[in-house]
């Protein structure tokens, strides 16, 4: 392929993620503030800063916000995968096709309805809301993302690759964890980041299912926000986000050390 | 495979120490176990030190959680599932959890602070002789303007609005009452109106607004009318004095033709686990001292007599947010008119939002 | 080989989730569908789906989830192709979905504040002499933000199936004398339209029922499907016509599942 990169492509590149990044460095600008609101910059101060650290509610929310997004994006992503799987298997094409109908219901329904339905569903299951019920919600919602993200590198496998192996004698745990996992592990990552994303993103879901004594950190922030937000907020977001991105970083260069091969994605 | 079993180790493990982090945390907060009171409000609704010198005054742990909607407090409530002590919903709402039963009847033998409300506040329709709740603030809905904007131009009644000089100049705020409702005033028809003809009379003349209604918004109209973004806003008193304080050119009005008095209410939910507790907490925040400093926090009008002595004089005395017992007389409770009257204002709010300019 | 009990076994986990959270939840929204505020059994809410109000709306929905899917997609699929020729390529990839996991909320506060009256847009076009203009409560911004929003779901799908792209293929192309342009439309694109599919029903379907921005960025100038449901489940509490609504919904993704599908035969 066409390795080179010309200077208006680059050009490109660097606008797509100034745009994106825009609004963060606006929050993190004004998490410095030493006035009180998002449009007013009265000086440079670091109280929110040590506001936040005082601040254990908050921290101990932020924590709640991590472990829901990281439980449920594994146990979502393993779901997700046995889904794909069984879609992908599947033999007649309606059973495929109403598989794929049934797992993208979820993807298009709005926040709110499936917040209210888990909401009733849970009540009628008699489960206390709280943790479990939002980490239970996430997953669920996390689950077709995962599946889509999986589905198309199952579909674009040639099928002589498993032929070729069972050829050469292996067994179905062989094909399956020596030739299909492989193959198909970069859309296992991009489901489960994709999770993530929408695991730390979701607020309707969660302020549905959520009960006293767990609370989410955009929840929280859909509280705050009846009276503008606070710029502990912006600090808050602030941390995370140089947090998260040292740690996407990190986690690159280590995995790049480690194996050559990015993510077990075939180089040639 | 090896790698990607790798990841999802670690994963786990990062879990588990995280959920270890939660659970000791928490249990050297307090938060679990033990005698504590749950308390569900509206956020940043309350002077946070008032809580710690309750701590302090009862020994009892407040757990202080917050909602954003009268509708999601309540869905919350009934699902049972939770265990709220003392929940603060506005008056329409506090009818619909009463035929619910959502409601636990209060003890006032327990309430002896309950004589410092003004006595014009007390037995009120939505709950007579308050056996259900107590009122925490009160307010109108108005009109916030910025006269720097207008010109020095002034705002008086509902109908100023119509000028055809303040085009995209209005920002509402997202309520099927509240905006039906200026309608209806503008036309001199009752707040609570349920007659089709004058619904759809006020629905007529609101279409005519459109040229200028810049937005239809929800809490971000108090950063919105601050930051200038448009110089009149239809809101709630106590929104109206929030953005004051962040901008001192604005000014607030109760349109002669007259308008809506809200108020926000404590109450004891059946979901409550503390019914003790949950008295002592109504109580203190009835006693006047408490009371005026939370009024000076929250900058909402106070319902208690006793409080309005420790309230400096300016506050007392400025008629925008105290109005005089004239202005008063034309300001209406909003009712509950029933599920079905109650869709037909939001349909005719939605086709309002669905009227292009 | 196993026998056949244990080779489904795998599939347990992911039927028992088709079962509790989608098939469960589908039945419970079209019950509710046919009762009317009241809480009497009724077919009034289809009946009124049918007025020309939420016809109308349908309509717009559409029309934005289109502008949006198509606005997305000719920002991503450029990325995505320049992304797989960067030198740390995954890396870059990560962080273009970085952006996404800061909470929505605060980003369209962020957003009020870049695009206020008196916010960096403005100050920009002041300076470059276009002059004030009104880009808060706009169609254009709301457009913006919602296709910042859905990039990066539309960007990680081609990602991967322009990364799994068998470069000699693309060299077979060019060695046959194949221009750029034509090597793009006849070996590139076709080979990587499963990533553009799933790019654009990621994209398109939650477009439908956008809330939360409506309301923020568009100041409710824009009514989408989803604001309605939103607001029938959260504020006006008729979960009948919220149902309703949410049927409809349902149905309009079946249909166009369908649609995607037969065309693949095509390809």
């Amino acid at each position: 392929m066409d390795k080179k990169i010309t200077p208006l492509s680059k050009l490109f590149l660097v606008i797509i993620f100034f745009i994106l990044y825009a609004p963060i460095f606006f929050l993190i600008f004004y998490s410095f503030n030493s006035g009180e609101t998002m449009y007013d910059f009265e000086g440079f101060s670091l109280e929110w800063y040590r506001q936040l650290f005082h601040d254990t509610r908050l921290f101990i929310i932020v924590l709640n916000t991590i472990v829901v997004a990281l439980l449920s994006s594994l146990f979502s992503t393993i779901i997700g995968i046995l889904g794909a799987l069984a879609i992908h298997m599947a033999k007649r094409r309606q059973t495929k096709n109403a598989l794929l109908s049934f797992n993208n219901v979820l993807i298009v329904s709005p926040d709110v309805i499936i917040g209210a339905s888990f909401l009733i569903l849970f009540t009628m299951a008699g489960v206390k809301l709280g943790f479990y019920s939002v980490l239970l919600s996430h997953i669920a919602f996390s689950i077709p993302i995962v599946v889509l993200m999986v589905l198309p590198k199952l579909t674009e496998m040639s099928p002589s690759l498993i032929d070729a192996a069972r050829d050469l004698g292996a067994s179905s745990w062989d094909v399956m964890s020596k030739v299909i996992i492989p193959y198909i592990s970069p859309g296992i990552f991009a489901g489960f980041f994709m999770a993530l994303t929408y695991s730390l993103d979701d607020f309707a879901v969660t302020f549905f299912v959520t009960g006293n004594g767990f609370s989410t950190l955009s929840v929280e922030i859909y509280s705050l926000a009846r009276r503008g937000i606070s710029l502990n907020i912006n600090a808050l977001s602030a941390i995370l986000f140089l947090f998260t991105f040292a740690l996407v970083v990190i986690y690159y260069f280590i995995t790049q050390r480690n194996k050559p091969n990015d993510m077990g994605v075939r180089k040639r | 495979m090896n790698h990607l079993i790798r990841f999802f180790l670690v994963i786990a493990l990062a879990s588990a120490i995280i959920l270890y982090g939660i659970s000791s945390l928490n249990s050297s907060q307090g938060y679990s176990g033990g005698n504590t009171l749950t308390v569900y409000n509206w956020g940043d609704y309350i002077d946070e030190d008032l809580i710690k010198q309750f701590e302090k005054k009862t020994g009892i742990k407040v757990i202080y959680e917050t909602f954003d909607s009268n509708e999601a407090m309540m869905t919350k409530i009934e699902q049972g599932g939770t265990n709220y002590d003392v929940a603060i919903p506005s008056e329409y709402t506090i009818d619909k959890m009463k035929q619910d039963n959502l409601l636990i009847p209060l003890d006032h033998s327990k309430l002896p602070n309950l004589k410092n409300i003004d006595q014009r506040f007390m037995d009120l329709p939505f709950d007579p002789e308050n056996k259900y709740s107590v009122p925490y603030f009160w307010g109108t809905v108005g009109i916030v303007y910025n006269p720097k904007m207008l010109n020095g131009k002034k705002i008086t009644s509902w109908n100023d609005l119509w000028n055809p000089d303040l085009k995209n100049q209005i920002l509402l705020i997202d309520g099927a009452r509240e905006v039906m409702g200026m309608g209806l005033n503008s036309l001199g028809y009752s707040l609570n109106d349920t007659n089709k003809k004058h619904l759809l009379e006020a629905k007529a003349k609101l279409d005519g607004l459109t040229p200028n209604v810049k937005a239809i918004v929800g809490d971000e109209i108090k950063m919105l009318m601050a930051n200038e973004e448009a110089s009149i806003g239809l809101v709630w008193s106590g929104d109206a004095s929030e953005i004051m304080s962040e901008n001192e050119d604005l000014d607030y009005v109760v349109p002669k033709e007259g308008s809506n008095l809200w108020f926000d209410n404590m109450v004891i939910p059946k979901t409550a686990k503390n019914i003790d507790a949950a008295h002592k907490f109504i109580n203190f925040m009835l006693d006047p001292k408490v009371a005026a400093k939370n009024t000076e926090y929250v900058g909402y009008s106070t319902p208690n007599k006793q409080a309005l002595k420790h309230l400096p004089k300016e506050v007392v005395e400025d008629e925008r947010f105290y109005p005089s017992p004239e202005l008063t007389k034309k300001l209406e409770v909003y009712k509950n008119l029933g599920k079905k009257n109650l869709a037909y204002y939001n349909e005719l709010f939605l086709q309002f939002k669905m009227h292009k300019k | 080989m196993e026998n056949k009990l244990t080779r489904n076994l795998y599939k347990v986990p992911y039927l028992l989730w088709i079962l509790l959270f989608v098939i469960i939840p589908i039945a419970l929204v079209l019950y509710y569908s046919f009762f009317d505020i009241e809480g009497h059994f009724s077919l009034g809410n289809y009946q009124k789906f049918f007025t020309p109000v939420y016809l109308q709306m349908t309509l717009s929905s559409f029309w934005y989830a289109f502008l949006i899917t198509a606005i997305s997609l000719i920002i991503a699929y450029p990325t995505a192709l320049l992304l797989t020729k960067t030198k740390h390529k995954q890396l870059w990839l990560l962080l273009i979905i970085v952006p996404s996991w800061i909470n929505l909320l605060l980003k369209a506060y962020a957003f009020l504040g870049i695009f206020g009256t008196y916010g960096i847009s403005n100050s920009f076009l002041k300076v470059i002499g276009i002059g004030q203009q009104q880009i808060l409560f706009t169609d254009f911004s709301f457009v913006f933000v919602s296709v910042y929003i859905f990039i990066p779901f539309m960007i990680l799908p081609i990602f991967n199936s322009l990364n799994e792209l068998n470069p000699t293929l693309v060299d077979a192309a060019k060695d046959l004398g194949a221009s750029k342009w034509t090597t793009f439309r006849r070996v590139i694109f076709p080979l990587t339209i499963d990533g553009v599919k799933s790019g654009c029903q990621v994209t398109f379907i939650p477009a439908l029922s956008l809330f939360m921005l409506t309301r923020l960025i568009a100041g409710n100038r824009v009514i989408t499907l989803g604001t309605a449901i939103e607001q029938h489940f959260l504020v006006t509490q008729d979960w009948g016509m919220g149902s309703t609504i949410a049927v409809f919904l349902i149905i309009i993704m079946v249909l166009i599942m369908l649609l995607t599908n037969t065309r693949k035969r095509g390809v």
